[in-house]
């Protein structure tokens, strides 16, 4: 459920874009990105329960997504940092755990393909704007420091997923340094610097503007009661 | 470049006869000034109305009241997107570009359907919109499939197809509240009473206004009237609403025997002309919103282009 919350929140946010991004190209790049997580969060919903009861029935304190997909959309660059940080962890995770031989496995296997495109997609933006002009760089900087603090979550182990969490760590941290120093940025702090804050959301403590996004998501689906759609 | 007169002349037979033969006019091939123009004009309100179209329906993406309906609203405001794509290269193929396109939609040079200047108020108008909206945009595209000019046509077949699965779509949408409890019906039936006329207005002005078309007519850019094209969507949509279990909000909605087609009642001009000159209601929100996101994505597009010169990479 936790994976299933991740991918169903940062569907959402990605949702949020549509019509707005900067250029067409992204709209459509973005609303892929959006419809490939709606599909993994609905197969891993599907595994719980009923997908609609889940998605559109707990309350805030009942979700079990990471804190770092439940960040508003910011920027262009935020957005970005957002799914580098996510879909460096995504790829590494799903590709553990496509290899063991847990439930999991096959939706895993099915999705790794889709989240190593995601990773193509924001490895690139974000050399792009790390090493394009003087004022993307600096907002991709300024984007990677903000949400920093809430990646160091993204390795608190999750119940019943066979995985090791501090190799999953490290895989993650020289992949994402890689990326960050092509893209002439600096990756924050580290583990050690007293930024790596992690948040607790996959014991449903969530940050604020989570509340608001689950208002609109659920708004219609609780008005009519038992309705189907 | 110069042109002799008698070369103009044969350049133009030669159009003539291809046209007249039902040939695929192609860019490389001469064609007159004022086809290429008509061309870029009707191109680019198309591409312009792809664009500015996924805004009712995206307004509806974080409010989708099931996961299922999520996925089809966000998988088809994606091949909105990507139908502004194929358009505004369909355009380009006739000398102009796709900023250019885009500056002449932001200052308001080039227009798109006045469709969008409606609201989406309700969950049910996504379903009004794919039944109604797109169903007039398919009656109207579909003839363009066989548009004498070569990249357009082959747009349209691509773009033709999608747009048949949307409206599929949206019919479905609406079936489903309709049967539903009474509070959807009611919904369904309300998005119903303000789409309707706005849809029929999709087809444009009575033939005897319609200013551009005998030309294109001419040039087979066109296929059919306005006015025939409009009367063809009603007679699919009213058993359309009756299977529905809709009511279509025309008292003077009946079959007339004699024609073997249905008279309906007249339209509202006035309103038409209105939105047309950007007093509809939704067309300041609508134009803000797309240069909005073009001016905040600015410094975007131009990290792209400068990484792109210090790397050698194809533009973004």
């Amino acid at each position: 459920m936790a994976l299933g919350d991740d991918a169903l929140v940062l569907s959402h946010r990605l949702g949020e874009w549509a019509g707005n991004a900067p250029v067409l190209e992204e709209d459509v790049a973005l609303a892929n990105i959006a419809l490939d997580l709606l599909g993994q969060a609905r197969t891993l919903l599907s595994l719980v329960g009923d997908e609609d009861e889940l998605a559109y029935l707990r309350e805030e304190r009942a979700f079990r997504n990471v804190q770092l997909v439940e960040q508003p959309n910011g920027d262009f660059a935020h957005t970005i940092a957002r799914q580098l940080y996510f879909s460096v962890y995504q790829q590494l995770l799903y590709g553990r755990l496509a290899a063991e031989d847990g439930p999991l496995a096959p939706l895993a296997a099915k999705a790794v393909k889709e989240v190593a495109y995601h990773r193509d997609h924001a490895e690139h933006w974000t050399l792009r704007l790390g090493d394009g002009t003087p004022e993307s760089h600096e907002r991709m900087q300024r984007a990677l420091d903000a949400l920093w603090r809430y990646t160091g979550e993204l390795f608190e182990p999750v119940d019943g997923l066979p995985v090791d969490w501090t190799a999953l760590h490290d895989g993650w941290l020289t992949a994402v340094t890689g990326v960050v120093e092509q893209a002439t940025l600096t990756l924050p702090g580290g583990p050690q610097s007293g930024a790596w804050t992690a948040g607790a959301g996959r014991q449903g403590i969530h940050t604020e503007p989570f509340g608001r996004m689950l208002a609109e998501m659920q708004h219609l689906h609780r008005s009519h009661p038992g309705a189907s759609w | 470049m110069t042109t002799t007169a008698p070369e103009a002349g044969r350049l133009e037979a030669v159009f003539d006869a291809a046209v007249a033969a039902d040939e695929r006019i192609e860019p490389r091939d001469w064609m007159p000034d004022a086809y290429r123009a008509t061309l870029v004009r009707q191109i680019a309100q198309h591409a312009h109305s792809e664009i500015i179209g996924m805004q009712p329906e995206a307004n509806w993406i974080t409010r989708a009241p099931s996961l299922r309906r999520k996925a089809i609203l966000m998988a088809k405001v994606q091949d909105e997107a990507g139908h502004g794509l194929y358009l505004y290269s369909a355009a380009e193929t006739l000398g102009t570009s796709r900023d250019e396109l885009l500056d002449k939609l932001h200052s308001g040079r080039q227009r798109y359907s006045s469709i969008f200047n409606y609201p989406t108020l309700t969950w049910a108008d996504v379903g009004a919109i794919g039944w109604l909206v797109d169903g007039a945009a398919i009656t109207n595209q579909v003839p363009l499939c066989r548009c004498s000019y070569g990249p357009y046509a082959r747009a349209m077949v691509r773009i033709c197809k999608e747009e048949s699965f949307h409206q599929r779509q949206g019919y479905e949408l609406l079936l489903a509240l309709s049967r539903g409890t009474e509070a959807q019906h009611a919904m369904a039936q309300d998005a119903v009473n303000r789409w309707w006329w706005p849809s029929l207005m999709m087809f444009g002005p009575p033939d005897d206004e319609s200013s551009h078309s005998a030309q294109s007519m001419a040039w087979k850019i066109k296929r059919h009237s306005n006015d025939e094209l409009r009367q063809r969507f009603v007679d699919i949509c009213v058993p359309q609403a009756a299977s529905l279990g809709l009511t279509l909000p025309d008292p003077d909605l009946r079959w007339n025997e004699e024609r073997g087609h249905h008279d309906f009642g007249p339209i509202d001009w006035d309103e038409f002309h209105e939105v047309l000159r950007g007093n509809g209601p939704c067309n300041d929100q609508r134009i803000s919103r797309r240069r909005q996101a073009h001016e905040e994505g600015a410094w975007v597009r131009e990290a792209a282009a400068a990484y792109a010169a210090k790397h050698g990479e194809a533009k973004a």
